[in-house]
């Protein structure tokens, strides 16, 4: 062993690898084409910066971008697997395989706990990269244990949505599924939690037409495909051609479909807002003991109160 | 006269020859009673053999039928009274889904249900049963309506899916399903849901996350319908029988997977074969499966019907 083998040698070698492989350090923009360094998009929370595009990311991604620092990943238990035994041009098995090792990830939906802006909040995101995104059993199941967290912790529940819709090898119990996410964030909101929806592209079918749409505050990010249909399906379904930015975020905020579209780079601030003024609601308004307010009809219109 | 499946091929030309010697023997005054009568013995029993052991994508195909029993037949023969409330009191009126007041079996009941429609026309004005964002917004006003009464509220499915359009995705399709799935699990009454003939994904649990659901032999449950699972599966739509195996959607399938609670059997050559009979057996497993709640607290329907879903899958 020698400083060659031990220093140089090893550089080199990494410095050939990284050069073999550019994907891990430059990464195409999907919209404008534009290179950039990867390092530089992930500081820009994974949106182009030339173009202002924003990248589908995962779980991982997405809690650095929102949380404080720490945050604690919760346990998803195990759902059955392959119900149905199921088999197309591959078996469900294998698929399954394959995106666990693609994004080492056990299923779609990755569920964190840790603070906001100060504020502790439960956050669920779905992966579009695992099998896009699909709802399955275990997207129940990870829903289930974000709402449990939130409700005994009295945390709001933030999920992100992304995903093409049910998964298809699951069958029926997929679209189960949308019965049961949809029990699931009930739970929150019946106790006086917010259930805030973050929208991300794409998300349609299923997931849309259950827990994505059920939020108390509906936000979306820009261009983000949403919708329930699919747009070859609307084509072929009316044959005409879509109108542009159908199903976009921009679209369902005109039709009052959604409360925001937010730039990913302003998400956290104003998920922090949002909790922030239902979570800590207290504040000073409450009327101190020398403060006396008239009975109703006593104040005069336009008159402020004391 | 009856339109025959594809598949019930050998079973038309055996009726066929029954009807034709029954024309030819009104004519002719040779005795072939006992031929006509050995035919009709001969066809009935391939059809009872044939349907028992239907394949999901012939299944499909019955449950599609035209000829099978719709909501309005259901409403005829099963209801008093029936008071169809129209409208979502926000943009429009969705004949694809139909509901209204009624009495059934003495008891007073909220029934909603998808109608597909019959003759061209027919299926024209109800959108071949493929609702629109104002349609489930109708049978959540219905649901609420009902739960402020105190009726229990009954649902016929049968639909392919929601409709996939400009309007109803700029309307909030995608909302006014989940909604009416949250008001179907929010209510304090009880809820029992019948699949007559087609399940079709989101546009079907919509009107079905009910504390009982019950099905009908050959009607089938699905989360994709079998040629838009194989078109995207398989990129082949010609792989549709393919898929409807994979898919598992009949109701013995559903069964065994804890999703229904009740196969209702259907006649002997499927429900279009007998309307009366098949309407009548749904008409009794709803009965029975209401009386066994009919007396729960609102509370109790509620967190059952909660429980019933969370559980779904966990244990199989």
């Amino acid at each position: 062993m020698s400083w060659l083998t031990e220093t140089v040698l090893p550089k080199i070698r990494s410095f050939a690898r990284k050069s073999d492989t550019p994907d891990n350090l430059w990464v195409k923009c999907p919209n404008c084409g534009q290179m950039v360094f990867n390092k530089e998009m992930a500081e820009n929370a994974h949106v182009c910066p030339k173009c202002d595009h924003h990248l589908r990311i995962g779980p991982a991604a997405r809690f650095e971008i929102l949380f404080d620092g720490d945050y604690t990943r919760l346990e998803v238990p195990e759902v059955a697997a392959d119900p149905l035994k199921f088999k197309d041009s591959k078996r469900y098995t294998d698929r399954i395989k394959e995106a666990r090792a693609k994004t080492g990830e056990r299923d779609a939906v990755q569920v964190a706990e840790g603070r906001i802006g100060g504020n502790r909040a439960v956050v669920a995101v779905q992966n579009f990269a695992f099998m896009g995104g699909s709802m399955g059993m275990a997207t129940g199941e990870a829903l289930v244990v974000a709402s449990d967290r939130a409700v005994a912790e009295h945390l709001p529940l933030i999920v992100v949505a992304a995903a093409g819709g049910a998964r298809m090898q699951e069958g029926i119990l997929s679209l189960m599924q949308m019965p049961r996410s949809i029990v699931a964030v009930e739970r929150v909101r019946d106790k006086g939690l917010p259930y805030i929806c973050v929208l991300t592209d794409p998300t349609t079918g299923g997931v849309t037409a259950s827990y994505a749409m059920l939020g108390d505050i509906q936000i979306a990010e820009p261009g983000a495909l949403i919708g329930f249909a699919g747009q070859r399906v609307i084509e072929q379904t009316i044959r005409e051609t879509l109108p542009p930015g159908f199903q976009r975020a921009e679209f369902l905020l005109q039709h009052g479909m959604i409360d925001m579209v937010v730039h990913r780079k302003k998400l956290k601030e104003t998920l922090a807002r949002l909790i922030d003024q239902i979570i800590n609601r207290e504040g000073t308004l409450h009327p101190g003991p020398e403060v006396e307010i008239p009975p109703p009809g006593e104040i005069p219109h336009g008159a402020a109160l004391p | 006269m009856v339109s025959y499946l594809d598949f019930e091929k050998p079973i038309a030309e055996l009726e066929n020859k029954v009807r034709e010697l029954r024309q030819t023997s009104a004519a002719d005054s040779g005795d072939i009673t006992e031929e006509v009568e050995r035919l009709e013995a001969k066809a009935e029993a391939l059809l009872r053999q044939t349907y028992a052991k239907l394949t999901p994508w012939q299944k499909m195909q019955v449950a599609r039928h035209q000829d099978r029993p719709h909501f309005e037949d259901y409403v005829a023969r099963l209801t008093d009274g029936f008071q169809p409330l129209a409208g979502d009191r926000r943009f429009g009126e969705d004949p694809a889904i139909l509901g209204g007041i009624c009495r059934f079996r003495g008891r007073s009941i909220m029934l909603i249900g998808h109608e597909k429609g019959r003759g061209t026309d027919g299926r024209l004005r109800h959108n071949f049963g493929m609702a629109k964002p104002e349609g489930y917004r109708k049978a959540i006003r219905l649901m609420e309506m009902a739960d402020r009464f105190r009726l229990p509220v009954v649902t016929l499915v049968d639909t392919s899916g929601a409709y996939p359009g400009i309007g109803a995705e700029e309307r909030g399709q995608a909302e006014a399903i989940a909604s009416s799935i949250e008001a179907c699990l929010r209510i304090g009454v009880p809820m029992i849901a019948a699949v007559v003939g087609e399940g079709g994904s989101g546009g079907a649990v919509a009107l079905a996350a009910a504390n009982r659901i019950i099905m009908l032999e050959h009607s089938v449950y699905s989360v994709i319908s079998p040629e838009g699972c194989a078109a995207i599966l398989w990129n082949d739509r010609e792989k549709a029988k393919d898929a409807a195996e994979a898919l598992r959607i009949t109701a013995a399938d559903l069964l065994k997977l804890k999703v229904v609670d009740e196969v209702v059997p259907e006649p002997s050559g499927g429900a279009h074969r007998d309307p009366d009979a098949t309407i009548d057996a749904v008409g009794d497993a709803v009965e029975r499966h209401l009386r066994l709640i009919a007396a729960a607290e609102p509370v109790a329907l509620r967190e059952g019907r909660r429980r019933k879903f969370l559980d779904m899958g966990r244990v199989l």
